[in-house]
């Protein structure tokens, strides 16, 4: 495919939609198809062919429309007078999906009492990049990702572009790292452009974790091609010509909508050799993990991409200097990347123009938890929390009291109510004790313990340990010990002091980010909820009713301790 | 710890290790494949057993304690068969707070094993998983592959005693 | 090679620059307990007991695998140092069953002396007690679980030094455990070579020879350095 080829090929397809008497987008992601949505685009599919209206409807699949609570969901749009319409059905059943193709595509008659309010603040607040193509492409089709302009940054680079443009532009933007820490991108790709190696490489890092996010898994479903196309600027910009993408086993799905893409790129040449007719090559192979969530950490990936046990490694030297097979290596993750394309063909000025003075752009977070409205929403950076729990996610269910949002997963930490006010952006979360982390937010109300909320993140992180290193290892188990011990009211105030001690070793001693972030969980909750840790110890009293008192179980895997505290040498 | 042989498992015409060595070649008999092939590997016979953990190191030249090593790393590969049916409940943040654990210890009291076990009869394993990206819906159980949202205990029952009620 | 100079704990000192940090601080006397780390075997920076404060860096940083820089700050045991060396050592004996007292090397013991250098007269953490296996399939060595640190010298000597890589650690966390090829008795290994190599490397009374009793065990470690310079440098002895 030559660039000519492409723009015509985006013309077609812009001019298609635009033709169609009704575009209709029936969610294809994760949520909604656990909810029967493959079925109702079936149904919807012989309905409209039945009324006739096969030819001049569009039906497709798309990625996550975000309300995943309302799902199944299904977006219809119409193009008039230079605009879109759009329609929004929630919780659509077999039997509307009868009404509506007979009513709203055959009628033009909204059927009012079924639509979701597009006005409301679940959706005004949001602004969209990463996930602009939910709704408008089946990410299954290439065409449609060409149809939203698709790969147009990927020609603009190649033709007039030098890969120094591409790095100043990124750098230009302020884009920092979607993973978690929110290292400068633009400065990684610099680093990473320079170093000398006779091979680099470029790696996606789709290991996406935390429990509780699910944000990467809707990118790549729901718009595989955007992460090919920003991980082929990225190598382009840095002077590779391979790249990995590492993506959990457990998203299917993903999986093969990635092999898929990868695939159909391959066919028009927008991967592989001699890209859109220029002297740049680039190949994608996937990479599946195998549920190890420490593989997220990127000396780890890389390891395991080598095909070894995913333990990670100290650093430096960091990838970017030695990485996969001891060769330059960059490693984003899906955000990251897919915010590239946006960035190339708008400009880093744009792009730069959204957000805080040290967070540009917009964020990915999955809401979840008690919480009224779960699913994905994308925010510009700098809102505040308040307005993404209770404008954006509709507040709490059953008219219970707010608690905490935890951010980070397990290596982030529980907000309170009173920084409910706090900008989103990654120092004023890293100020309060938790972190941007990948973007899983969960609310938690009265009824959530946050004892045990750190009980959980800390078995999450002791079962994730790699064991390489003596401190997550042995570390996080004690941690762990205590931690039931004072939620079934058997500790004493000299274990907390202990387990604060623990914290502090692990936070400073361990040798990659799980351990060292493992205690970041329980200090933020010590820090805002002391008093719930001293109702467990001093009381024996849960106050949120949650842990059970009474004698712990035994240490796992093990016997009775043995009472040997003294002097053992 | 028994003892085991080391011997080079005959592939007995078994038409699946014609696919796996495919997927070997495929992979240019790189040792760094050999987290792709044991996906394979375990796709293909459900779970791996000494004989075929051989058999793919030593297509791989890797040494059959790095194999084992690299196989017990990941959660996603087992070393023991599965059950006929499989009920994954997730344990991700979303689902814990909305009550996953009493989804998991329902289950684990009714068919009397525990998470990460199989029934004797070899009927249905019981896994949990750390997260499957269906938070939006949580509690969220996969039954056969298939993630099912807002679960209740209740339900997740039902659901495993339909499967003892077909196989009676 | 160039030489650089360094600040250790206020005093300057000059290294050459392919020395790694923990050479540097061992060449000046300044002793730091290391139980992964072993003169001869690739570093891991695993058992975070040499870990240094850097001049200009929040981290703190294994020395075994830190490589000098001109100008270099070092702090080698300020009161925190010491503290954390106290605690992951604790850590360790708690998490498998260490019981000096009745063990073949009482006395040998790496493990044991670091615990006496830091002062540690008893554990604070709770005990595992694991329930852990003691392979004495073998017909010359023993491989007692309950004292693993996993350390992997004996992995990486069997794979370094021996070549046949008979050892590797399999699952993660505190499941860790050492295996012999496919977890299968030492005894039926089809790969060992029954050299020993992992016998001497290993700091605790994991790994020990049959018949011997604790004032018997000496371990000898000169080989690594004698086999790696050999290699490396091509220097074979006459």
């Amino acid at each position: 495919m030559t660039g000519e080829e492409l723009l015509a090929a985006a013309e077609k397809e812009q001019a298609a939609r635009r033709q169609a008497k009704y575009c209709v987008a029936v969610c294809a992601a994760a949520g909604c198809h656990s909810l029967g949505s493959t079925s109702i685009r079936e149904i919807f599919q012989k309905a409209v062919n039945e009324a006739g209206l096969g030819e001049q409807i569009l039906l497709y699949g798309t990625g996550c429309l975000g309300l995943c609570h309302a799902g199944p969901l299904v977006e219809i749009q119409r193009y008039r007078e230079d605009s879109w319409e759009r329609w929004l059905y929630h919780h659509v059943n077999e039997g509307m999906v009868a009404e509506i193709v007979r009513h709203h595509l055959g009628g033009d008659q909204p059927l009012a009492q079924f639509l979701y309010p597009l006005d409301d603040p679940f959706f005004r607040s949001q602004y969209k990049i990463v996930l602009e193509n939910a709704g408008r492409i089946n990410p299954e089709r290439l065409e449609d990702y060409i149809g939203a302009d698709g790969y147009s940054a990927l020609w603009k680079a190649v033709s007039e572009m030098t890969p120094m443009d591409v790095v100043r532009e990124v750098t230009q933007s302020g884009l920092r790292g979607r993973g978690g820490g929110g290292y400068p991108t633009g400065l990684k790709w610099s680093t990473v452009a320079k170093s000398k190696g006779s091979r680099k490489f470029v790696v996606c890092n789709a290991d996406e974790g935390d429990p509780g996010a699910f944000m990467d898994r809707s990118i790549l479903e729901g718009d595989p091609h955007r992460i090919l196309e920003g991980m082929a600027l990225a190598a382009y910009a840095i002077g590779a010509e391979q790249g990995y993408i590492y993506v959990r086993g457990e998203y299917p799905m993903a999986i093969s909508r990635l092999k898929t893409a990868i695939r159909q790129a391959e066919k028009v040449q927008l991967l592989g050799n001699r890209i859109l007719e220029s002297a740049f090559n680039f190949r994608v192979d996937l990479r599946i993990g195998a549920g190890a969530f420490v593989c997220g950490e990127e000396t780890a990936l890389i390891g395991s991409i080598e095909g070894n046990r995913g333990t990670p490694r100290p650093r430096p030297p960091f990838p970017a200097e030695k990485g996969l097979w001891d060769m330059p290596t960059l490693i984003n993750n899906v955000e990251t990347f897919a915010n590239v394309p946006a960035i190339v063909r708008n400009g880093g000025q744009w792009f730069s123009r959204i957000g805080t003075e040290k967070s540009k752009g917009t964020k990915v977070f999955a809401l979840a938890g008690k919480i009224v409205h779960t699913g994905l929403i994308e925010v510009p950076m700098g809102i505040s929390l308040r307005q993404v729990i209770f404008d954006i996610g509709g507040g709490i269910p059953d008219g219970k009291q707010f608690k905490a949002a935890q951010t980070g997963g397990p290596s982030g930490g529980c907000i309170p109510l009173p920084h409910l006010d706090l900008p989103i952006d990654y120092e004023s979360l890293i100020k309060v004790g938790s972190m941007m982390g990948s973007g899983g937010l969960i609310v938690m109300d009265e009824t959530s313990c946050m004892v045990d909320v750190a009980r959980f993140f800390m078995q999450f992180c002791m079962d994730e340990s790699c064991g390489k290193c003596v401190p997550c290892r042995a570390g996080t188990a004690q941690i762990y010990r205590i931690l039931e011990k004072i939620s079934s009211g058997t500790a004493s105030l000299h274990d907390l002091e202990l387990m604060e001690e623990l914290c502090d070793l692990l936070k400073h001693t361990s040798l990659c980010g799980l351990g060292q972030t493992a205690p970041n969980p329980v200090v933020s909750t010590l820090r805002y909820f002391r008093e719930e840790y001293l109702a467990h110890i001093e009381q024996k009293t849960c106050p949120a009713g949650v842990c059970r008192m009474g004698a712990p179980d035994a240490a796992c895997g093990s016997a009775e301790p043995v009472q040997e505290k003294e002097n053992c040498l | 710890m028994p003892e085991k042989p080391t011997s080079l498992p005959p592939p007995r015409g078994d038409k699946r290790y014609k696919i796996l060595d495919a997927a070997i070649k495929r992979h240019q008999f790189q040792p760094n494949a050999i987290l792709e092939v044991l996906h394979t590997a375990q796709e293909l016979f459900g779970f791996l057993e000494e004989d075929l953990l051989i058999y793919v190191a030593r297509a791989l030249r890797v040494p059959p304690s790095r194999a084992y090593g690299v196989a017990t790393f990941y959660n996603f590969f087992s070393m023991k068969p599965q059950g006929k049916h499989t009920c994954v409940v997730c344990m991700g943040t979303a689902c814990y707070v909305k009550g996953a654990a009493d989804i998991l210890s329902a289950l684990e009291k009714e068919h009397g094993i525990k998470a990460g076990e199989t029934t004797p009869d070899g009927l249905l394993s019981i896994t949990t998983a750390r997260c499957v990206g269906a938070c939006g819906i949580a509690p969220a159980v996969v039954f056969d592959g298939a993630v099912e949202g807002q679960v209740s205990p209740q339900y997740a029952l039902q659901r495993t005693q339909q499967w003892r009620m077909e196989t009676l | 090679m160039s030489v650089k100079t360094l600040m250790i704990n206020g005093q300057m000192v000059s290294a050459s620059e392919d020395q790694t940090l923990l050479d540097v601080l061992r060449e000046n006397g300044i002793e730091l307990p290391t139980l992964c780390h072993l003169d001869g075997l690739t570093p891991i920076g695993a058992c975070r007991l040499c870990l240094v404060e850097l001049a200009g860096s929040n981290k703190l940083h294994p020395a075994c695998m830190t490589r000098i820089t001109e100008g270099m700050e070092v702090t080698t045991h300020s009161e925190r140092l010491v503290k954390y060396r106290r605690m992951i050592l604790e850590l360790l004996f708690a998490e498998r069953n260490h019981f000096c007292s009745i063990c073949v090397i009482n006395g040998q013991c790496d493990l044991q002396q670091m615990g006496y250098d830091v002062g540690m007269d008893h554990v604070r953490f709770e005990y595992q007690c694991p329930a852990v296996e003691v392979d004495a399939s073998h017909e010359r060595f023993i491989m007692d679980h309950n004292r693993c640190v996993l350390c992997t010298r004996c992995v990486r000597v069997c794979h370094e030094m021996e070549g046949a890589h008979t050892r590797d650690v399999m699952g993660r966390g505190g499941s860790s455990r050492i295996i012999t090829d496919l977890n299968q008795l030492w005894g039926k290994s089809g790969s060992c070579t029954g050299c020993g190599k992992c016998v001497q490397v290993c700091p605790t009374g994991a790994l020990f020879e049959k018949g011997r009793s604790a004032a018997e065990v000496v371990k000898q470690r000169d080989f690594l350095v004698y086999i790696k310079t050999a290699r490396e440098k091509h220097l074979w002895i006459q």
